[in-house]
């Protein structure tokens, strides 16, 4: 379990995280949801070490990751894979050699195992044969599957998401969310989404937070969030006329 | 002032970053010889033009000085080959490197990390300030020299088919000069230069790219930055040098 306690962040005069508490379970997808500006990002960021809390704590199991020393840092990082917004491909290596980075850089397993590992990761999110494509030849959709597999290919125990549909397509996104999901099901791993897509939220949301201005606003999973009554995550998901009337006509029935 | 304190202290730390024992060394190590191909092969022909010039401009000035004075016409070949050696080569070869490969070094460490490929690879658990910059250091370290000698081996030449051919001086008396009180120290001081010019410049470069917040206006200012402090630096260090070494 991954647990975020009494996390505050400023930046300068500006607060951006107030006292955000939340837990990751195992084996399930948590979302990460709010509006643009909520403090997305950067919770998912201190999550992982990339911006540091001006207070508060970050539980990774029974181990206080900011209280770490450098190299035990380094060490659980490489259980953490991280999909990008960006997908954060390397463009100057082909698919392969993208993927391969983190085996090259830490494992010990010969050229052979190496390429058999890249073309399983590149199998698994239904790329095979792309190998030696470089970034600027694939699409939106087929690098953040690309960064999929690069962020697995060590094999992670946390598995960290950036607005994985952002620019893409719906039916994209769908596959997406479930090449994800179901990732995140058979390694049994903690996976956190960052996302303001409500089709994720209501696809692959086993647990949901909500933030609001900094501040944690609601926490349920998808079930919930159609019942529930919670000012702040009605007016995010129903944030459309159309959906406005949606819900209305819901609620009537 | 504060900032600049601030600058150094973090350029310091950072240092101690780059300078960490690698993850895997076959990874540095090939790294490594893709920037000394980088620096090294892409930068010979734009030193070999400059070198020609430097010495060629030497030769030209100093033969205009000598004009109807009592000065022995060979040292032609003497001065043009200290100046080449002392300072010409190392300082104008190293000042165009900050601005070649300095200026590329900013440029691609800034890309990536506005582009989050440093992100991505620190969460890969990779120290990227040493995986990045430490291979760029020890080939610029390598290379930088080797293409300040080769420069200045230019130089004596373009001094000397700037006043042989063109009839200013004859054979005998350029290679005279250039036979003439000879000071192996001078290569030394060369190579010194050299060594310390190349730290200055691949460090305060990849500093500046490595650092970089912002879009693409910020990007360009820290490659202008880098090209900037590292002249600077280095015509500071080569008054430091020479006030040292001679």
């Amino acid at each position: 379990m991954i647990k975020a306690v009494n996390i505050f962040k400023n930046f300068g005069d500006q607060h951006v995280l107030n006292d955000v508490s939340c837990e990751f379970e195992q084996g399930k997808a948590n979302l990460i949801i709010g509006r643009s500006g909520a403090g997305k990002t950067v919770l998912l960021k201190i999550l992982i070490g990339l911006i540091h809390p001006t207070s508060g704590k970050v539980w990774y199991d029974d181990v206080d990751f900011y209280a770490l020393e450098k190299q035990p840092m380094r060490a659980l990082r490489m259980q953490i894979g991280m999909l990008f917004q960006g997908s954060a491909l390397f463009d100057s290596m082909n698919v392969q050699d993208n993927i391969r980075f983190p085996l090259d850089m830490f494992s010990t397993m010969t050229r052979k195992e190496k390429n058999k590992r890249v073309d399983y990761c590149l199998d698994r999110v239904n790329l095979a044969g792309t190998n030696n494509k470089f970034p600027s030849e694939l699409s939106g959709g087929m690098q953040k599957r690309v960064g999929i597999a690069r962020a697995i290919v060590l094999n992670p125990k946390y598995l960290f998401c950036d607005e994985p549909n952002s620019g893409l397509d719906p039916k994209t996104a769908m596959v997406i969310d479930e090449l994800i999901y179901s990732i995140t099901k058979e390694n049994n791993i903690i996976t956190v989404i960052n996302t303001h897509d409500m089709n994720s939220v209501m696809e692959i949301g086993d647990n949901i937070i909500l933030l609001h201005e900094g501040q944690l606003a609601w926490k349920g999973n998808k079930e919930e969030v159609l019942t529930t009554r919670n000012e702040i995550l009605e007016g995010f998901i129903f944030a459309s006329p159309f959906l406005q009337k949606l819900r209305k006509k819901m609620v009537e029935h | 002032m504060f900032t600049i304190l601030t600058h150094f202290g973090i350029y310091l730390q950072w240092l101690r970053q780059v300078f960490h024992k690698p993850e895997k060394w076959s990874m540095y190590w090939r790294e490594t010889l893709r920037q000394m191909n980088s620096i090294g092969i892409g930068s010979l022909v734009i030193v070999g033009i400059i070198s020609i010039f430097i010495g060629a401009v030497t030769a030209v000035q100093f033969a205009y000085q000598m004009q109807e004075s009592i000065i022995p016409r060979y040292y032609v070949g003497y001065i043009v080959r200290d100046m080449t050696i002392i300072e010409l080569a190392p300082t104008f070869s190293c000042m165009l490197l900050a601005g070649k490969v300095g200026s590329n070094l900013a440029a691609e460490l800034g890309g990536m990390r506005q582009k989050e490929h440093i992100d991505a690879m620190e969460i890969m658990g990779v120290n990227t300030a040493a995986y990045l910059v430490q291979p760029k250091i020890i080939a610029a370290l390598f290379v930088v020299p080797m293409l300040v000698c080769v420069g200045a081996f230019i130089s004596v030449i373009g001094g000397y088919i700037a006043v042989v051919p063109t009839g200013w001086f004859s054979h005998a008396e350029y290679i005279r000069g250039l036979r003439s009180f000879f000071e192996p120290y001078n290569v030394w001081m060369m190579f010194v230069k050299a060594f310390v010019f190349a730290f200055i410049l691949t460090t305060v470069s990849c500093y500046q790219g490595y650092f970089v917040k912002g879009g693409s206006i910020e990007l360009g200012d820290a490659s202008t930055r880098a090209v900037v402090y590292s002249n600077i630096l280095i015509l500071s260090a080569d008054y430091v040098i020479a006030m040292l070494m001679t």
